[in-house]
């Protein structure tokens, strides 16, 4: 049984189908990639997935339950399964380092400090950083720094399934390879199930071990990373060459 | 007749759009309420917003209410002489404040300090995916957030309004007796002649009402913020001017069922 499986997922914004029948499935454990455009519907597919958006028909199902249309309570059951890494971080910047970190094991309340302290050290030392931050506040930090904080706190409550968007965006490249290892370091040795959506040619190629690609609002390619720069497809080879000419206008 | 029609075109769409908008502001309300009343609840979070509201609201509050009263007190004074009335100074400061001028007066400078801010901060929240990082850690940012911005505005304004009441009524008071040349004893007797229970008691239902719609506005525009920054500067401003129509429309429909 897939860990998660998308079927005909569609989701239309006013005019525009950003979603028109998105087909996907996931297996426990694996890594998988999406590329494409921005604005193509990457962040929707995963915010689908979570239930943060509605889709307007198909089914979302994350190990065998239907997530769409579940109520709230059933929904922070499958939460309690997931870990989501946004694109800015989305740090709360009223909340200093460590209750950030803890935020899913306290859900904002102030409960055994000196344990959650414990475990914002030892997951900020998971994502290259030290508990010489554990008491600022967000936007004392770096924008590299914060989005190590947002992993660390996504990893912290050891969720079964990660979602990373865009994980490597605003690193420098050493940083980048830090993310890329932990990344590879969740799902080959702890068997996390992770999907990850980037533009980071070089990060898809270390982390995935299979990459779709999204176009209009449909998965156009799918196939193992290796095949990432031969996959025969016409749009997968514009964008992953980064091409300003070819089928993708 | 074609002019007419355009008209009616017009009127219409913009009734539809304010029964709309009615509509989403009460399930809204809804919500809040009944999610705040039902577990989990912040007590921690209420705290901090009843300081936020209410004790950092004190300052602007405390000086609004003292020079109103005041300037009422030369006013009427002013006025009064003509008429040979000048005694009415302190009935006319104390029915002015606690009827009118201290629970609005109130309530439109909390808004505009702590409206603004609610659609602001949340605003902020939403555009840079807060609510919805909050939203997959299981925190259900009704409770978390808006309930108890809510209840806070709710339990404070009352007090709030009590206290520039009485600065404002001391305010009047100051100048009458420093300026005016009044009479301490004679001025306190007539204030306290005047002082009556019901009187407070409107007071602290318009506030508790201006309380309500100060985060209920700054909470409800401060959630459909998009956009940006742009987004979040629109929400803050449609947040202060919906609430200042809400306090100054409500203040009207209480005043005129309480005398009317």
């Amino acid at each position: 049984m897939s860990k998660i499986l998308l079927s005909n997922v569609a989701k239309r914004f006013g005019d525009k189908a950003v979603l028109d029948g998105v087909n996907l499935s996931v297996d426990a454990g694996e890594s998988v990639t999406i590329i494409g455009q921005s604005g193509s519907g990457k962040s929707v597919t995963i915010k689908c997935i979570i239930g943060l958006i509605r889709p307007d028909s198909g089914s979302v199902r994350i190990d065998g339950e239907e997530v769409t249309g579940m109520g709230d309570r059933d929904l922070n059951r499958i939460r309690s399964k997931v870990g989501m890494l946004f694109q800015g971080g989305a740090l709360f910047d009223s909340l200093p380092v460590w209750r950030n970190v803890t935020f899913a094991l306290t859900q904002g309340k102030v409960i055994a400090a000196k344990e959650m302290r414990r475990i914002a050290e030892e997951n900020l030392e998971r994502v290259g950083l030290d508990r010489t931050i554990l008491d600022l506040r967000p936007s004392e930090l770096s924008g590299g720094m914060q989005k190590r904080v947002a992993l660390a706190r996504a990893i912290a409550p050891k969720p079964e399934i990660i979602f990373f968007d865009e994980p490597t965006t605003g690193l420098d490249p050493i940083r980048a390879d830090v993310i890329n290892d932990l990344i590879v370091s969740l799902t080959e040795d702890i068997g996390i199930t992770a999907i990850t959506i980037t533009h980071d040619m070089a990060s898809a190629r270390k982390i995935a071990h299979r990459v779709a690609m999204l176009y209009e609002g449909r998965i156009i390619w799918e196939g193992p990373r290796e095949r990432l720069y031969d996959s025969g497809n016409p749009y997968v080879d514009q964008f992953v060459q980064g091409r300003a000419e070819g089928p993708i206008r | 007749m074609k002019g007419v029609q355009a008209l009616l075109i017009v009127v219409g769409r913009f009734m539809l759009q304010l029964f709309a908008a009615i509509g989403r502001v009460t399930a809204f309300a809804i919500t809040v309420i009944w999610r705040g009343l039902t577990p989990p609840y912040y007590p921690a979070r209420l705290f901090e917003q009843l300081a936020r509201i209410g004790w950092f609201s004190l300052p602007v509050v405390g000086l609004t209410a003292i020079f109103t009263g005041a300037a009422l007190a030369q006013q009427i004074f002013t006025a009064g002489t003509r008429f040979n009335a000048t005694s009415t100074v302190p009935a006319v400061v104390v029915l002015g404040m606690v009827r009118e001028l201290g629970p609005v007066l109130t309530g439109l400078m909390v808004a505009g300090r702590v409206s603004s801010a609610m659609a602001a901060e949340i605003g902020t929240m939403r555009v840079t995916e807060q609510l919805d990082a909050m939203a997959t850690l299981r925190t259900d940012y009704y409770r978390y957030l808006i309930a108890p911005r809510l209840f806070a505005a709710l339990i404070a304004m009352p007090i709030l309004v009590l206290i520039a009441n009485g600065i404002g009524i001391l305010g009047g008071y100051a100048l009458a007796i420093y300026k005016l040349d009044f009479n301490s004893v004679g001025y306190l007797k007539t204030t306290r002649h005047y002082l009556e229970a019901d009187d407070f008691r409107m007071a602290l239902v318009k506030s508790a009402v201006f309380g309500f719609f100060i985060a209920l506005m700054g909470c409800y525009h401060g959630l459909k913020t998009s956009g940006g920054a742009a987004g979040v500067g629109q929400s803050t401003t449609q947040a202060v001017v919906s609430t200042f129509i809400l306090i100054l429309l409500s203040n009207l429909l209480i005043t005129v069922i309480a005398f009317g």
